[in-house]
């Protein structure tokens, strides 16, 4: 192979007095796409913020690209030196055009006067090589998200960036725009780029990657090549052991069923949810499963109270209840585990303890309304444990915890009120694989408690995991049911059968 | 506290030098960060005494900056309440001013005078209740909403007295605005405002800190959305922290009418917003919201009275002290953004 264009040699970073990076060893090729996996935690977007020029390693290391040891330093620095990083959030200005977040920070200009005419026309051929379906003068806002991360590509191509490393690309994106994400990243490739491509998602590391990188715990654990990338493999070096039964899912749905303890009739807002009817019976674990935009998240929040709505009614164990806001959700002991947690769910300021005690803090008030700080420092331990939540202790802020411990974190705020009813909107989104399956064990367990549970995912290995029976959403209406018999197990064909509205499609 | 070891002793991997010099970075910077404009408040002082040839710590003058001090500590109180929710709330001079009218206009019914230091304190509450109403519930931005007030209860304020000064030389409670509470007899006394105003900052830390509706505060400051999903009342919090604002406001007017026995609904607590503005920013509470304490209001209120006596007892004039004033509130807002950089926010 010819002499890699980058290569990373004993780079390390020490925040708090913990190692977030030890030694770390990474040589990328021009012309490789190169898969980069860990765990939430374990290093790697340290890794890519050293890369950008956001943090500064360790004194010690050496950072070489294209032979010729570098200083990345500063928000620039990355760019500089011919990086370029695509964000799991992208970070495009949806006010302005396609043209001038390409052009942001390097605007051409004639005379003193913004060159609008001339920027446009600089990024056309740069669109057109990527297949771009939109106008360099198009406002981003109206952009979907799959073509947002084009236009991210497009300003990397455009920067002339050498190493594309892109973080998550495929979070936000529907199946359709993965698939055209894939062939572009390929296309990239063949032109002599180098990409790092960061997931979780074994089924894209099998289809994309050349080689694979395992970091765990800050430290490089092992590369793999192409031949050698296979799952059991690389779960074993992300998690340090074999995870035997990844889906868990123990509760006996036959006999665990229980009496209806949800049912919402006939929801509908107007807009996005058009009437849609759904029962959920105590000790079960149903699927909301349906193609991005078909109505999931906002039947959600439709059930509790979130949004309003413009007809229907819902039954609690049996008896109607008229839920107007979050907060008599959580009274009548529905709790929802939102899709994204940074934005709506996560005070990412505040304490881990205030986090999880948030829900439940006028229940344990003393005199009504003053806090009771030792009940909520035991509230706040016992989830620690329970759920293994992994932070320095229970007082650190919640934003400097990774995805993963995060999302035990507000999840533990919700498992306080002991819900009847438990909403959980894709629950594993930017999780790694160890917290996924401690999640799948939470789940499987509250299940074996009693609990109603309604899974929103986006993920079908996922939902035919964990789920006893799966509904299926279709632009705002219910598509149909999809059932486990005694010897027909739920397929992702007959899901994306109802979520897409063909009899068969090949996925 | 119940079990403390188990989470802090969670893993600390072996140190290096390298990581060891690292936390010792971390443990300064959070020790900055908590004590926050304190140091620079002391350095102030000192270098006030020095320049005054030793005029600065005595007691009559320290005295007089804790009067000083005093409503501006209040005003800025009830300020870092409604900042921490991510507002702003411009109309605390002019409901000042209207709840001293409203007090002293009272105050000269003979039958009904005992009642006026309740009648201006629900002055300042009831104008805080519909600020805060109007942002709550007709989802108005705060800054519009406080402009409009600042202007209209002005004008209310100057209609209460038919635009003349009201003067009560026999005002009840006269003693909150001049007297003082002695501590140790002939030795050591301390200005009833002042009194008041450490209370205001105590009962104000209590709120924040011991109670649920403290902690939603800082909630619906951290994150609006994610508050309102958490099933926290908004509205609830919102009207809540504009009251208080308009309460503290309104007993300022109280404790500046006992004080001067007089009011004057044009003059009286002109541009106070922006020195109790000032003060809650110099304390290190954000103007995003969510971060922030009540200790740092009081140390930033505290500087700004220090700037204002020392630079007279130093013979500064009148003119330059605007300008240095200026200057002082600009470099806390740089602070403000040197901070906001390293928090949880990432």
């Amino acid at each position: 192979m010819n002499d890699p264009i980058l290569e990373m040699r004993g780079v390390s970073k020490t925040f708090f007095g913990i190692r977030a990076l030890r030694a770390v060893d990474l040589t990328v090729y021009a012309g490789e796409i190169h898969a980069l996996m860990g765990e939430n935690g374990a290093g790697k977007s340290t890794l890519m913020k050293i890369l950008s020029g956001a943090y500064r390693p360790d004194p010690g290391g050496e950072i070489r690209i294209e032979g010729h040891p570098v200083r990345i330093e500063g928000p620039l620095g990355g760019r500089a030196a011919g990086i370029s990083i695509i964000y799991q959030e992208l970070s495009l200005a949806p006010n302005l055009s396609v043209a001038e977040n390409i052009y942001l920070g390097r605007e051409m200009s004639r005379a003193g006067l913004l060159a609008r005419g001339a920027m446009r026309e600089g990024v056309g051929p740069i669109l057109k090589r990527l297949g771009a379906d939109f106008l360099p003068s198009t406002l981003v806002a109206h952009l979907s998200m799959g073509q947002r991360q084009l236009v991210e590509i497009a300003r990397a191509l455009h920067a002339r960036s050498k190493i594309l490393i892109m973080d998550e690309p495929t979070t936000s994106l529907s199946a359709a725009e993965s698939e055209r994400l894939f062939a572009l990243v390929r296309q990239l490739r063949s032109e002599g780029l180098a990409i790092i491509y960061i997931s979780h998602r074994m089924d894209e590391v099998y289809a994309l990657g050349d080689r694979v990188t395992v970091l765990r715990d800050g430290r490089l654990v092992g590369s793999l090549d192409k031949p050698e990338i296979r799952a059991d493999t690389i779960v074993r070096l992300m998690v340090g052991r074999d995870v035997s039964s990844f889906y868990k899912k123990d509760h006996d749905p036959e006999a665990g069923r229980g009496h209806p303890v949800l049912s919402a009739i006939d929801m509908a807002d107007g807009q996005r949810v058009k009437g849609c009817s759904l029962t959920v019976h105590a000790g079960e674990v149903v699927g909301l499963a349906g193609l991005i935009g078909a109505g999931r998240t906002e039947l959600a929040h439709l059930i509790i109270g979130a949004a309003s709505k413009t007809s229907g009614r819902l039954e609690l164990e049996g008896r109607p209840v008229e839920i107007r806001t979050p907060g008599e959700a959580l009274e009548a002991g529905i709790a929802y585990l939102t899709e994204d947690r940074k934005a709506l769910g996560l005070f990412l300021d505040m304490s881990c303890l205030d986090n999880i005690n948030l829900a439940v803090l006028g229940r344990d008030a003393k005199l009504g309304w003053v806090l009771d700080r030792d009940k909520a420092r035991e509230r706040a331990d016992r989830a620690f444990v329970g759920l293994s939540i992994r932070a320095a202790n229970v007082g650190v802020p919640a934003g400097g915890l990774s995805g993963g411990n995060q999302q035990k974190v507000l999840l533990s705020r919700l498992l306080a009120i002991a819900p009847k009813v438990l909403i959980l909107d894709e629950p594993t989104r930017g999780v790694d694989v160890g917290a996924k399956s401690e999640i799948y064990s939470i789940i499987d367990n509250l299940a074996k408690a009693g609990t109603a549970i309604l899974v929103i995912s986006s993920d079908l290995p996922e939902i035919i995991g964990i789920c006893d029976r799966v509904v299926v959403m279709r632009s705002g209406h219910i598509a149909g049911e999809v059932t486990r018999g005694p010897n027909s197990p739920l397929t992702q064909e007959d899901i994306m059968a109802l979520a897409t509205g063909m009899e068969h499609i090949d996925a | 506290m119940p079990d403390n070891g188990a989470s802090e002793a969670q893993p600390a991997p072996a140190t290096t030098n390298g990581a060891a010099a690292e936390t010792r970075r971390q443990r300064m910077r959070m020790l900055i960060s908590a004590l926050g404009m304190l140091p620079v408040l002391l350095i102030l002082c000192i270098g006030f005494h020095v320049l005054s040839e030793g005029r600065f710590f005595t007691g009559q003058n320290l005295g007089i900056v804790l009067q000083q001090a005093a409503v501006n500590t209040v005003l800025a109180a009830g300020m870092t309440f409604v900042i921490l929710t991510g507002g702003i709330d411009l109309s605390v001079g002019s409901i000042l001013a209207a709840s001293a009218m409203a007090g002293l206009t009272l105050s000269k019914l003979p039958e009904l005078g005992m009642l006026w230091l309740p009648a201006a304190l629900l002055t300042g509450l009831g104008f805080g209740v519909v600020n805060g109403a109007l942002i709550a519930l007709l989802r108005l931005p705060p800054f519009i909403v406080t402009l409009g007030s600042l202007t209209a209860v002005r004008g209310l304020a100057r209609l209460l007295g038919a635009d003349t000064t009201v003067f009560n030389p026999s005002i009840p409670y006269a003693f909150i605005g001049n007297g003082s509470l002695t501590l140790i007899p002939g030795v050591a006394s301390i200005p009833w405002l002042s009194v008041i105003a450490l209370f205001v900052i105590f009962v104000s830390w209590l709120v924040l800190r011991r109670t649920v509706l403290g902690v939603h505060i800082y909630a619906v400051g951290g994150n609006e959305s994610a508050a309102r999903l958490a099933g926290i009342k908004v509205w609830a919090v919102l009207i809540f922290v504009y009251g208080v604002s308009g309460l503290f406001a309104g007993l300022g007017g109280a404790m500046q009418a006992a004080r001067l026995y007089a009011a004057n609904g044009l003059q009286l607590g002109q541009s106070y917003e922006l020195d109790a503005i000032t003060a809650v920013i110099l304390g290190g509470t954000s103007f995003v919201g969510g971060i922030g304490s009540i200790w740092g209001t009081l140390v930033g209120a505290l500087i700004i009275a220090v700037l204002s006596n020392g630079l007279i007892l130093i013979g500064v004039s009148d003119i330059w002290q605007y300008v240095i004033k200026g200057l002082v509130i600009i470099g806390a807002v740089a602070l403000d953004r040197y901070r906001l950089q390293g928090s949880a926010r990432t």
